[in-house]
């Protein structure tokens, strides 16, 4: 019968499909839940979990706990404090002698040397390496040769590294840096173990680090288990049993597993949330300001924009903006509104200088007017503010800015948003200079210090001043705050250059960003610091 | 039968071909600089970048990067996502079981429940099951898909607390099986439909009146007679749902935080990783031309008048 022979045929090769799927399987144990156990929301980290090609947060979470370098920032002040660094001196701002404390090892039992940090920032500055944040090396004197600006590296160590002993090396930089030290708290300066460079592929399976937890498991895309490490050195013990950082492709599905018991912690309380989030959680919602600042940027390279009357126009832009109402409204508080071009996580001390800004981010409707018509109206007659319009719901508040501006001038056409596909079409449009008007400009620093929130922005020819400002009298200010030995004096003088920024309104400073997290119960004493990732190492579980 | 399916083995070449080119011309074609965008809001490395679109062949024509690529995956080489540095096959091999068995879970619930209700509307026509069953299906049909996942998410996790609202462990297949419900929804009702109006239909041929005048038994001429010819309709549906069904897990994979090819995919395209996508999405189109063969060699089984030479 020649049907059944088919039939047999047809079902074969089900049962081969069937059995396929079903080697694929082999579930490991899940679920959180066990004896303090943090479970945790967490996105698939971007990059590779390298130090040095870690340049977003979710990498940057593991690396917080996986790791320790010479300094860290402090959780709640953000002040760099010494960590494996018993001392990092110099007497020109440019030579720096680095000793290292005793005792400090690894999880595998290799001790930390001053050989694992050259080795580790030698690996992260290398072209060859393709790390992402190579450029954090920079400032160490022969970074031309082992990153150059054209063919391959001619070199595999920058000479401004020596190790002299077990516990010391020197720097030299290749220009004065005082507060270079205060730069190391970042990750990409954490030291490495030769398990790293000997095995590559195993150690990225499995980092293995120097800081208060271990990597226990990791399944690419689904989960990371972290366990404390009885063996840490540092004071910063984890006060918890471990974190299970799982991941969420998005943050409303990882909030309704917190509200449902599911998880403790959500550090990305997502924005259509927002209105329930009081009700939902009460006090176990948390909202602290961050080291992020929104601007608007412009763009230099147009000639319209690059006038001495422009700069009225912007002012009177920036008081047309009604920053209060919206960081209410549409940010609910999680927002604060900036007075001046830097952030709150700095501190008085650190350079934060709340009202620096003055009038000029003061909303008033009459004033903006009278400024805009002054400095001889909108170039073009019309505003376009440009944002990217695929992640980060810009659309909301640049819609909420446009409608500010247009109720102040009374014309309903003053401003409009240019939404833009895709973020990266976004970043090729302003890389390539092709911007007519103002554009969305987050930053998020890399260290508390004010030269991170100046110089990278707003610097003749920075990487990222992408409006191509240039200002002869700031250039001269960040040179002279640079050279400074003093930290007092360093920090009024890049103050004074933030004044060069204000007369110039050269970008419209719309808001400080605060990170949020929610926590179930079962936890307590949470916290964010100031690059908004949660302290973990200090969660208690009841 | 071995030569016809040689045949259509070898008819998938230049399927697989033409599919995988659209697909990589498509990714090639989106706006924006995918190496400048992994450095986000910060700023890039020219050095840095600029060896990464030599190293993926990103600084070649688009055709010669294409012929990179094929000449790479007939050596069984997916290549690596120039985002993660992750070989493709290796995140494959992680992510398909899961969607493997999303789907066939999805695809058990519908022909078990789509021909269960068919049957029963079918056998019943004009009565009140046929009028029941064809309101239950009008509703699936026309309710959006992740609509139905939040209400599903909704009365089976935090009404009743059957189970949790999302996936903790996507090896866990019990954990599966409300996406997997909420994924077939739309096809059972689908299949209940198309089995209700081909049973019905049948069970007015001359041969079933016949066979009922023979005096065989009702489960015979329900179970073999009838079932066997109001099938293939079923079968040709069932087959092009499954692609479907691993395709439009989507939605789905990311309601329920399911981590399968469905969530990989959302963000690979975010990110235009095209060696992911093209991997991916061939990997798709296998699966498809593969089932839709399956469904013609079916067509013999259940009539044995279609031969294949």
């Amino acid at each position: 019968m020649r049907g059944a022979t088919h039939a047999k045929w047809a079902a074969g090769a089900v049962i081969v499909a069937l059995a396929a799927t079903a080697c694929g399987g082999g579930g490991s144990g899940g679920g959180g839940g066990a004896d303090g156990i943090v479970s945790s929301s967490w996105g698939d980290p971007q990059n590779p979990l390298e130090p040095a090609n870690t340049n977003e947060v979710q990498g940057g979470k593991v690396l917080d706990m996986l790791m320790r370098g010479l300094k860290r920032y402090d959780p709640k002040t953000g002040e760099a404090k010494n960590m494996l660094a018993a001392s990092i001196d110099t007497s020109d701002s440019e030579n720096f002698k680095v000793t290292l404390k005793d005792g400090w090892t690894f999880s595998n039992g290799e001790k930390v040397t001053a050989k694992s940090f050259v080795d580790a920032w030698n690996y992260g500055a290398n072209l060859k390496n393709n790390q992402k944040n190579a450029s954090m090396f920079a400032y160490i004197d022969g970074f031309d040769q082992i990153h150059p600006k054209s063919g391959s590296p001619s070199t595999d160590t920058m000479s401004g590294l020596k190790v002299v002993d077990d516990k010391t090396f020197t720097v030299k930089l290749n220009q004065k840096f005082s507060t270079w030290p205060d730069t190391l708290g970042y990750p990409a300066f954490a030291p490495l173990p030769r398990a790293f460079f000997d095995n590559h592929a195993a150690w990225l399976s499995k980092p293995v680090g120097n800081g208060p937890y271990t990597v226990d498991s990791y399944t690419k895309g689904s989960k990371l288990s972290m366990r404390k490490w009885a063996g840490y050195m540092g004071e910063d013990k984890a006060q918890n049993g471990g974190i299970d950082l799982k991941v969420y492709t998005d943050n409303n599905t990882a909030y309704t597993d917190l509200t449902a018991g599911n998880l403790d912690l959500v550090d990305d309380v997502p924005a259509s949330q927002l209105k329930n989030v009081k009700a939902d959680l009460g006090d176990r919602y948390i909202n602290t300001p961050a080291g992020i600042i929104q601007t608007l940027a412009f763009p230099y390279y147009d000639a319209a924009w690059n006038t001495p009357n422009a700069a009225k126009v912007r002012k009177g832009i920036s008081r047309a903006i009604n920053r209060q109402q919206i960081t209410d409204t549409i940010f609910q508080k999680t927002r604060t509104p900036a007075t001046d071009w830097t952030s709150p996580v700095l501190g008085e001390a650190g350079g934060y200088k709340a009202g620096l800004c003055g009038d000029g981010c003061d909303y008033n409707p009459a004033e903006a007017k009278k400024l805009i018509a002054d400095g001889g109206g909108i170039p073009g007659g019309q505003l376009k503010i440009s944002y990217n319009a695929d992640t980060g719901s810009h659309k909301e508040w640049v819609d909420a800015v446009c409608n500010s501006i247009n109720n102040a001038l009374g014309n309903d056409r003053a401003c409009v948003g240019g939404p833009v596909g895709t973020f990266a079409d976004f970043r090729s449009q302003i890389t390539q200079s092709k911007m007519s008007g103002p554009f969305r400009a987050g930053w998020q620093m890399d260290y508390p210090l004010i030269q991170n929130f100046l110089q990278p922005l707003y610097y003749t020819g920075a990487s990222s001043n992408d409006g191509k400002w240039t200002n002869a009298d700031f250039d001269k200010l960040v040179d002279q705050a640079n050279a400074e030995t003093d930290k007092a004096k360093a920090v009024s003088t890049f103050q004074q250059a933030e004044g060069v920024v204000r007369d110039q309104m050269a970008a419209i400073p719309l808001w400080y960003q605060n990170g949020s997290a929610g926590y179930s119960t079962r936890i307590s004493n949470v916290s964010l610091n100031p690059f908004s990732v949660p302290v973990y190492d200090q969660i208690k579980v009841s | 039968m071995g030569r016809y399916v040689a045949r259509r083995l070898l008819q998938m070449i230049p399927v697989f071909i033409g599919t995988t080119l659209l697909i990589f011309l498509m990714v090639y074609s989106l706006p924006g600089d995918p190496v400048r965008a992994l450095w986000g809001d910060r700023p890039a490395d020219p050095q840095a970048m600029a060896r990464l679109r030599h190293e993926y062949w990103f600084d070649r024509p688009v055709l010669a990067q294409y012929w990179h690529y094929l000449s790479n995956v007939v050596t069984g080489d997916f290549g690596s996502s120039f985002v993660t540095g992750r070989k493709v096959i290796d995140v494959m091999a992680e992510t398909f079981p899961v969607t493997i068995r999303l789907a066939l879970i999805a695809f058990a619930v519908e022909i078990v429940v789509g021909l269960s209700l068919g049957l029963l509307a079918g056998l019943n026509r004009g009565k009140l099951w046929d009028k029941l069953v064809l309101v239950i299906t009008l509703l699936l049909i026309s309710i959006p898909i992740f609509v139905l996942g939040f209400i599903f998410q909704t009365i089976f996790a935090d009404q009743l607390g059957w189970t949790t609202p999302t996936v903790q462990n996507s090896d866990d297949i019990t954990q599966l099986i409300l996406p997997g419900a909420v994924l077939g929804s739309l096809s059972f009702a689908y299949i209940a439909r198309l089995s209700r109006t081909s049973l019905a239909e049948n069970l007015r041929a001359d041969y079933i009146r016949t066979a009922i005048a023979k005096g065989l038994p009702r489960r015979r001429v329900v179970g073999i007679h009838l079932m066997r010819n109001s099938l293939i309709p079923v079968v040709t549906f069932l087959g092009t749902d499954l692609g479907a069904l691993m395709g439009g897990a989507i939605v789905t994979e990311g309601i329920f935080n399911v981590h399968g090819i469905g969530n990989t995919l959302y963000r690979s395209i975010n990110q235009s990783d095209n060696a992911t996508v093209v991997g991916i999405v061939t990997i798709l189109v296998i699966v498809y031309l593969l089932s839709s063969l399956l469904v013609d060699l079916l067509y013999a089984a259940l009539d044995p008048r279609i031969r294949y030479a």
